[in-house]
């Protein structure tokens, strides 16, 4: 069984079947891209796995547990952490400051103890900044760190939202469109960071549409088209499958 | 440690002031000060909830004066006639006996019973607005929260047990302990100046703490970007009303104290227009930054009180709501807003040209 199992997953917008009965499995550990034309339902699916819309129907499973249908706030807390394809920083809060916040699930003082800052609250605080700041050098952007997010440069926000996501420890990092917009310098620093992101043992769901992205750092691929899944392999598989190309290039007909 | 300075800084501010005061004889400034300090506390709760979590809460004043009444109806009402409920309390020893001002004996609750009921009072009620008002946003929050302003303000204006349209009158001091009493006499003015500043100093530095924590910065990610807040595991309904609640408190907690300092208190203390002071001086003070609130909070509160305003009240405080929100829709005190006379002049510049935009989302 996979670490993540979604199963006839459903949800339709009026009428409009945005994600039809799809099923797919990701193993713990690797890198998965979901791909397929646009209108295809991907952002939808990894909202319904985030918990950012509800299901019509189906199952979505994390190591067993179901998910569907929670608030986001508990799916994170089951190690699943994301990132947005329009890019959704905490504005008026600093680089440093947007990552801390991805240690909340991590760190347990309430209000009391935060308002008198008792000895316990002091050194949980002092721990998210030096986790935060670990995370930071980890993706390479700790010189920015008491940059306002939101000032930054639009590749480096991209960075920073992964980063903020990976503070958080998930166990399952989903990326919509990670290198959306970006130039292909940056895509290539965005495909090193999530083979690293790999090797610390995280499991990654990507969309995507930059194909050399997704050929060169994925496992496995899902390809949805119109809400539906149309073929799931290997990168080399999915460059040969006759449908995926009908799909991408179409045909007479279309 | 570096932030407990601008603390003891206050702390040397107020005792100066004290000082000076006294000194040149002007000790009545001293009222209205001890007034606007309390105020304060409602700006600096409700700085938390627009400020720090980004929700506006117009009916504040409704919390402030559900701590004045509740303390001036427990402490003015006499449970001598009543019946077996007043036996049992004042069995409970949660009763104190004081002489009113036609020299009568009465038996009431004690200050602190019915401080501890107005809080309780004011959680649930808070509590249980909260909880519909809060899946609210922007425009709509703000109408909702002006509607229970409203509401309570009819209510107290419109109930027997209230006083009606004249309020209640004749409310006892309220003894702290060791003498230290909350109390309108002029002999303890100088007491009283320093019970409110103790009272300021104190929620000013929880307040600090509290938004320099994860908890402090969970509320912030919900104004900065509450989808994003949600999915990095912040609960943002349960804050919002955590933060809603704990101001309320503040609130309340305000109201119980400047009505034992008044020895009174009336309808006017729920009127909306007082909410709306609170807002706008929580935009003046910056939005997101307690410090200014406060400042803010005390200046213009003593201006008002002292009658600087004169009937021109409430066109000063809805005045400069309007000024805030077209030119500084982030807030006035804020860094960003002191680089210089060009910046600001570039700013209403693009304001008149494009209209401004709500900092509150």
């Amino acid at each position: 069984m996979g670490f993540l199992e979604v199963s006839g997953l459903s949800r339709s917008f009026s009428g409009l079947r945005a994600v039809d009965g799809v099923s797919f499995s990701v193993e713990k550990n690797a890198i998965k891209a979901v791909i397929g034309p646009n209108g295809a339902g991907k952002t939808t699916l990894f909202n319904l796995i985030a918990g950012a819309l509800e299901a019509d129907s189906g199952e979505i499973r994390i190591r067993g547990a179901a998910i569907q249908n929670l608030p986001p706030f508990r799916i994170a807390r089951h190690g699943v952490s994301r990132t947005f394809q329009n890019i959704k920083l905490f504005s008026h809060m600093t680089v440093l400051e947007n990552v801390m916040v991805g240690r909340h699930i991590r760190t347990r003082a309430g209000m009391g103890q935060a308002m008198l800052r008792l000895p316990g609250s002091r050194a949980e605080e002092r721990e998210i900044r030096e986790r935060s700041m670990e995370m930071l050098s980890f993706m390479g952007i700790a010189g920015l760190a008491d940059q306002e997010a939101t000032s930054l440069a639009f590749g480096k926000q991209r960075i920073l939202e992964i980063a903020r996501a990976m503070a958080t420890e998930p166990e399952l990092l989903l990326l919509d469109e990670p290198a959306a917009g970006l130039n292909m310098y940056e895509t290539a620093q965005i495909s090193d960071l999530i083979t690293k992101i790999r090797e610390r043992g995280v499991t990654v769901l990507v969309i995507e549409h930059d194909m050399s992205l997704v050929m060169n750092i994925s496992d496995d691929i899902v390809v949805l088209a119109s809400g539906k899944k149309i073929a799931e392999g290997k990168p080399m598989e999915i460059q040969k499958n006759e449908e995926v190309i009908r799909v991408y290039l179409g045909d007479e007909d279309a | 440690m570096k932030k407990y300075f601008p603390i003891a800084a206050l702390a040397v501010f107020v005792i100066l002031f004290q000082a000076a005061a006294s000194l040149a004889g002007r000790e009545y400034y001293l009222t209205q000060l001890t007034m606007a300090g309390y105020y304060s506390l409602v700006i600096l709760g409700l700085t938390l909830v627009m400020g720090y979590a980004g929700q506006i809460s117009m009916g504040h004043a409704a919390f402030f004066a559900m701590g004045g009444y509740t303390a001036a109806v427990m402490t003015t009402h006499d449970l001598a006639a009543g019946g077996a409920l007043a036996q049992a309390a004042v069995s409970l020893g949660l009763t104190v006996t004081s002489t009113n001002a036609f020299g009568a004996k009465i038996i009431h609750f004690s200050p602190w019973v019915s401080l501890a009921a107005a809080v309780v009072l004011t959680v649930s009620v808070a509590f249980l607005i909260g909880i519909p008002i809060l899946k609210l946003k922007g425009h709509y929050l703000a109408m909702g929260t002006l509607g229970f302003g409203i509401i309570v303000y009819r209510i107290v204006l419109g109930t027997h047990l209230f006083g009606e349209a004249d309020g209640i009158s004749d409310v006892p001091e309220f003894g702290l302990a060791g003498g230290i009493a909350v109390s309108g006499d002029p002999a303890s003015r100088v007491q009283n100046y320093y019970i409110a500043a103790v009272m300021v100093i104190l929620t000013i530095t929880l307040l600090l703490n509290l938004v320099d924590s994860r908890i402090g910065r969970a509320l912030r990610s919900i104004h900065g970007n509450e989808e994003a807040a949600g999915a990095m595991g912040v609960d943002t309904s349960r804050y919002k009303l955590s933060v809603f609640v704990l101001s309320a408190v503040f609130a309340c907690v305000a109201g119980v104290f400047l009505t034992h300092f008044n020895g009174g208190i009336g309808p006017s203390q729920a009127d909306v227009m007082k909410s709306v002071s609170f807002v706008a001086i929580v935009a003046v003070g910056g939005m997101a930054n307690l410090w200014g609130a406060l400042v803010m909070g005390v200046v213009l509160n003593f201006l008002s009180l002292r009658g600087y305003f004169g009937s021109y009240d409430e066109l000063v405080f809805g005045g400069i709501l309007i000024f805030i929100m077209l030119f500084f829709p982030d807030g006035l005190l804020r860094a960003e807003n002191f680089r210089g006379p060009a910046a600001l002049l570039d700013r209403a510049r693009s304001v008149l040209k494009r209209g401004g935009d709500n900092g509150i989302s």
